[in-house]
């Protein structure tokens, strides 16, 4: 009976021990394996066109000016060409734009986060916009000056999403166990979200400053481990058709790709009519990019739209 | 003895599943305390249509990219529609046999479908494309000639079809919606021609041949009566000098294309060159040929622009793409061009039933 009861806690312990070796090693994988089944889905009836014409032009005002969409642009000295662009174009449509650099550059206005390393930027840049901003802005946008935005898409396709909800989305990227939201492609994080990671960002347990155990993460990967010990998850932001709206690639490099593989489709099969971003242009391209999605347009082609965005002031290339 | 190490055996085994599964159990709590405060993920499933969860706090007026699929059910272009009916518009395209792969097939496969008609002008006859034969060399010098005959070949064969006859090159990007609307304010029996309007050689000057032109069914006919009554000459090198040069004489008015705002619409480059300020340098023939004053930079064109030349094959899609698929959601634009008078007549005889909130839809 003794010998039996021994080698059964014997047993219990090895057990114990085995399981948490795995778990200590395995460390992310079994631990949040169950969260994923965790979602939810919200599906609400879009409203039909005549719903649509029913509310008032002031209604659609007032929606409209709920998005408060903050932009941190991460840059560095030698992105001064893409940055005085990015300047110049996409981002006078944000609420408010800041630039977050690595140093102090002459001419160019920026907040100096005093380092070279994009992790570091990032976590500091979120931190920054955090403090400040978190009663004023309920959205929070992080992009690369390689990227052109369109705001006004952004607030379309955040139109029923609740911001006090955790929501991290963008151009979705599956490295191993890991989703994670592509920088390129731009990152979009509610309020909510900036509140759970800005909590853990001084736990370095949680989220440490050198993440990786043997090479370097990339800043986007690393961000993506610290909002999952948040419980916040990256979601792949796609049009009714199933086409991405975040783009890690320039509206060229989408119709060369198409002009091989569906030539006979190439516009059709290229790119979603309300894309959000698009990555990898030149700073003319930019200019082209803001003539084209803001001005340039057919005549006699119109739209009722839920939403009404007036252009900023002292602009002239939109 | 060995029955009862095989019972230790057994309970041991017991013993360290149960150990492991107790520990998971313990693990996953811990780390569930994360889990349980992690609230309901919102998704925007496009892929699955289910029921609305109506306990939920959301936002009004949602509106779901389902509804709008592909933002083409959601756009009107009823205007559109009319104007293509009212501006008939016939369009020929320079090309040639050696590119009807590189270039005009592009051109078919986007801008061209907006044309009441368009041809496609060779100097060879190619059933499969199709391609009318001028029955002509190839060739820059030839270009003037082509141009001839192929006018002509429209007169003979399609004059009653259409209001306007335009000419572009296998490389020129034409926004025909854009074109109507311009064309909308002048009638087709008046002698005048558009494009975009250089100042040399010719006193009232000359259209660019590469941005594209467009003649009056009235200047068509002068222009093919030039030739019968000898008034114009048929050689040429240059083709939209010799073109322009004999509109003077035949008293076929050089129009002002401009928008309302004065910007230019058709182009002699794409879109990067006039936007990029000092994109084109200040010794460039381009500066000294423009009949109104050259700008450079957002100035430079139009928001209704009719026309960008030296277009390459990803160009076209490109602008194909930009023009008449990707916009910013619910922008109100700065330039917001009035309708035409017979236009916005009808147009509104057709809303009259329908909520007036529709002028929220201006082009």
């Amino acid at each position: 009976m003794l010998s039996e009861s021994s080698s059964f806690l014997k047993g219990v312990m090895l057990g114990s021990i085995f399981y948490a070796l795995i778990a200590m090693l395995g460390h992310i994988k079994i631990g949040h394996g169950n969260r994923m089944h965790h979602h939810e889905h919200h599906h609400l009836q879009a409203p039909n066109k005549e719903e649509i014409l029913k509310i008032s032009e002031d209604e659609r005002m007032e929606l409209s000016r709920s998005f408060r969409v903050y932009c941190i642009i991460l840059v560095k000295p030698k992105d001064v060409s893409l940055w005085a662009a990015v300047k110049e174009t996409w981002t006078k449509h944000c609420d408010k734009a800041e630039f977050f650099s690595s140093e102090d550059v002459k001419v160019f206005e920026s907040v100096n986060m005093e380092t070279n390393d994009m992790w570091l930027m990032m976590r500091k840049a979120y931190k920054y916009a955090f403090d400040k901003y978190s009663d004023q802005y309920n959205w929070f946008f992080l992009a690369r000056p390689t990227t052109f935005a369109i705001i006004e898409n952004l607030k379309y396709f955040l139109l029923k999403k609740d911001p006090s909800q955790p929501f991290y989305i963008g151009h979705t990227i599956k490295s191993g166990d890991l989703e994670y939201v592509s920088v390129e492609g731009g990152i979009v994080l509610s309020i909510d979200s900036m509140k759970r990671l800005n909590s853990l960002l001084n736990i370095p347990e949680k989220c440490p400053e050198q993440g990786g155990m043997i090479w370097k993460l990339s800043e986007d990967k690393q961000l993506a481990v610290c909002l999952k010990y948040a419980g916040v998850f990256a979601e792949n932001a796609e049009d009714a058709e199933g086409k991405d709206v975040f783009n890690t690639k320039s509206v060229g490099l989408f119709i060369k790709e198409a002009m091989s593989n569906h030539p006979n489709q190439v516009v059709e099969g290229c790119c979603s009519d309300m894309a959000v971003t698009f990555n990898g242009l030149t700073p003319n391209q930019m200019h082209v990019m803001m003539y084209g999605v803001y001005r340039l347009r057919a005549f006699g082609h119109t739209f009722s739209d839920a939403l009404i965005f007036l252009p900023p002031n002292g602009s002239d290339n939109d | 003895m060995a029955s009862k190490s095989w019972l230790n055996l057994l309970t041991f085994l017991c013993g360290s599943a149960i150990g492991f599964f107790l520990c998971s159990q313990l693990f996953s709590i811990l780390l569930g305390e994360q889990g349980d405060t992690q609230p309901k993920i919102l998704h925007n499933d496009p892929h699955a249509r289910h029921s609305d969860d109506s306990g939920q706090n959301h936002l009004a007026g949602q509106m779901n990219f389902n509804a709008d699929a592909s933002q083409h059910k959601d756009e009107n272009t009823d205007i559109a529609e009319n104007l293509y009916q009212k501006v008939r518009i016939l369009c020929w395209v320079m090309t040639g046999p050696q590119n009807l792969e590189k270039k005009a097939k592009h051109v078919k496969a986007t801008w061209a479908q907006r044309c009441n008609k368009v041809l496609f002008m060779s100097s060879e006859e190619n059933k499969d494309f199709p391609t009318v034969g001028l029955k002509t060399k190839e060739g820059r010098d030839q270009l003037y000639w082509k141009t001839i005959k192929a006018f002509q070949y429209v007169h003979d064969h399609y004059l009653e079809d259409a209001d306007w006859f335009m000419k572009a090159d296998d490389d020129t990007y034409v926004i025909l919606d854009n074109l109507r609307w311009l064309l909308s304010k002048y009638s087709p029996e008046q002698p005048i021609y558009f494009g975009r309007r250089f100042k040399p050689y010719v006193k009232q000057g000359y259209m660019s041949g590469g941005a594209g032109y467009v003649l009056s069914k009235e200047a068509l006919k002068r222009f093919i009566d030039a030739f019968k009554t000898e008034k114009c000459t048929h050689s040429s090198s240059i083709e939209d000098l010799a073109l322009g040069k004999c509109m003077e004489v035949m008293n076929v008015e050089a129009g002002d294309s401009r928008d309302t705002t004065g910007k230019e619409t058709f182009h002699p480059f794409v879109p990067e060159h006039h936007l990029i300020k000092s994109y084109l340098p200040r010794t460039f023939w381009y500066w000294n040929y423009n009949y109104y004053p050259s700008v450079e930079g957002p100035g430079c064109c139009s928001d209704l622009a009719i026309s960008f030349h030296y277009v390459d094959s990803t160009t076209m899609y490109e602008l194909e793409y930009l023009v008449y698929h990707l916009r910013a959601y619910g922008y109100l634009y700065r330039y917001q061009p009035a309708l035409p008078e017979n236009i916005l007549k009808e147009v509104s005889q057709v809303n009259k039933n329908e909520d007036s909130k529709v002028k929220l839809g201006n082009p």
